[in-house]
């Protein structure tokens, strides 16, 4: 009975509000699994802008930007209708910035939101870093969209969606994926629910 | 005869609106997987799904903000000839749709030598084909970069058969699931040649779901591979359960003696088709 208490109470576990760019304690405290929802500034990138900043990262030896302890969002979104602060948005495939995703963490990136698994270098330099990686629903961009109170492009405007965007969240859902002790949502939870194939 | 321009009208009228809508047969497909999905974790995944197609409407925002590329299949009727520059109207309206809906431009110029965003979500890519009767079918689907990343080709022996098929595209799907916004709607087509096959497993895609395919055999294949697709554990968004894919749809075709072409086209939660018939002049 006190198990299936415990169980119950895991299982309706309010989700953890999350305030960024976040301490480092607070982002270590975090476990892969955990349902958040995150407040505060993001700054978007994908490939193009990716690009870009470690170009900037290698010339001067440190983030430009401003980018040292932020957080990375791989979004990018709609144009924003009249009155509106943003468009839809949502996470974009994080396995394309893998490539450039260690030395981001290394130089003092603190998270990153997408979807999808993540390579193993990945991994291991969000357990070097005390890094987390969240992860988005993919598809929910007019939901996600509706979490951004503020939006304004930081740099690159040539790049279109592309462009470094800072945006401010209020409640946007996120699940840990990648924690800072080695943790793997993306690996662990799809063997949870794995049955054999039966025929 | 049915003018260009016809077209294009409905393409322009038609791109905001997919762009903003879950199709209906994804929608109550949806509904019921968030009933039947068992894990936590998978259930808040398509609760989010779900208050994400209500919000798209309301708002008349986009479901996803990948607007994708836009496809546009003509089936015209066997009497009808289409009267002007087909393409260069599609791209007008295509043009015009995005601007004016507030779409995202997600086309470069070329893919390998000049990758620019052409900043108007053109060229459209269009087919036309023929069909009996009168008047034109038009289908559209607006597909994102991530699910079509997931999609491929495979040119697989004869002789591996139903079961060879069977394996390329689960272990496919399983591979891929993960990146193409699951749940998923898996096109498949087999048969035609090298050229044809994926564009079969397109046009599966169109088919809603809870309709039936062509005969027997093909909905028992379909539902052997959405069974073992569904038992990976993949789940909702990739976050684990049981809701990797809401269908399989199969397409097959004639072929050489010696192939047995397979392509699948991994279409994302956010299934944006629709068709609409076109009446001549």
């Amino acid at each position: 009975m006190a198990l299936l208490r415990q169980r119950e109470a895991h299982q309706m576990r309010e989700p953890i509000r999350v305030a960024l760019p976040a301490e480092k304690t607070v982002l270590e405290a975090l476990r892969a699994g955990d349902e958040v929802r995150l407040w505060g500034v993001v700054y978007t990138a994908r490939d193009a802008t990716h690009e870009r900043i470690v170009a900037e990262l290698r010339r001067s030896g440190v983030l430009p930007y401003g980018l040292q302890g932020q957080v990375l969002f791989y979004a990018g979104p709609t144009p924003a209708r009249p009155g509106l602060p943003a468009g839809a948005i949502g996470p974009t495939t994080a396995r394309r910035m893998d490539a450039w995703t260690p030395a981001l963490l290394d130089a003092g990136v603190t998270a990153t939101i997408g979807k999808g698994a993540r390579s193993e270098e990945v991994r291991r330099a969000c357990v070097r870093n005390g890094a987390v990686y969240f992860a988005a629903v993919g598809g929910a961009a007019a939901l996600l969209g509706s979490c951004v109170v503020a939006a304004e492009v930081v740099a690159w405007p040539e790049l279109g969606t592309e462009a470094l965007m800072r945006l401010t969240l209020e409640g946007l859902p996120a699940f840990v994926a990648l924690d800072s002790v080695g943790g793997d949502l993306y690996a662990s939870a799809p063997r949870e629910w794995q049955m054999e194939v039966d025929e | 005869m049915i003018p260009a321009a016809r077209i294009a009208d409905e393409v322009e009228r038609t791109v905001p609106l997919i762009a903003t809508s879950l199709r209906d047969d994804v929608l109550e497909a949806l509904q019921a997987a968030y009933a039947d999905e068992p894990s936590e974790r998978g259930r808040e995944v398509i609760r989010q799904l779900l208050d994400n197609a209500a919000a798209a409407c309301e708002r008349r925002v986009p479901l996803c903000q990948d607007t994708g590329t836009v496809w546009v299949w003509v089936e015209l009727g066997q009497f009808e000839c289409i009267e002007g520059d087909l393409q260069g109207a599609v791209d007008d309206a295509v043009a015009r749709a995005y601007e004016h809906a507030g779409l995202r431009m997600s086309v470069v110029a070329d893919a390998l030598f000049d990758r620019r965003n052409t900043t108007t979500n053109t060229p459209a890519f269009v087919d036309v084909t023929s069909r009996p009767g009168k008047g034109a079918t038009v289908h559209m689907m607006l597909k994102g970069g991530g699910s079509d990343n997931a999609s491929a080709l495979f040119m697989l022996e004869p002789s591996l058969g139903e079961q060879g098929v069977f394996d390329a595209v689960v272990s496919h799907v399983c591979a891929k699931a993960t990146t193409a916004c699951p749940p998923l709607l898996v096109g498949v087509g087999v048969g035609g040649t090298f050229d044809t096959v994926p564009k079969l497993s397109k046009k599966a895609l169109l088919r809603p779901i809870g309709t039936r395919a062509a005969n027997q055999r093909v909905t028992a294949f379909e539902q052997r591979v959405l069974h073992a697709v569904n038992r990976s554990g993949i789940g909702p968004a990739g976050l684990g359960g049981r809701t990797t894919a809401l269908a399989v749809h199969v397409l097959t075709a004639p072929c050489h003696i010696a192939a047995l072409p397979v392509a699948v086209n991994v279409g994302c939660i956010a299934m944006r088709s629709a068709m609409i018939e076109v009446e001549p002049s």
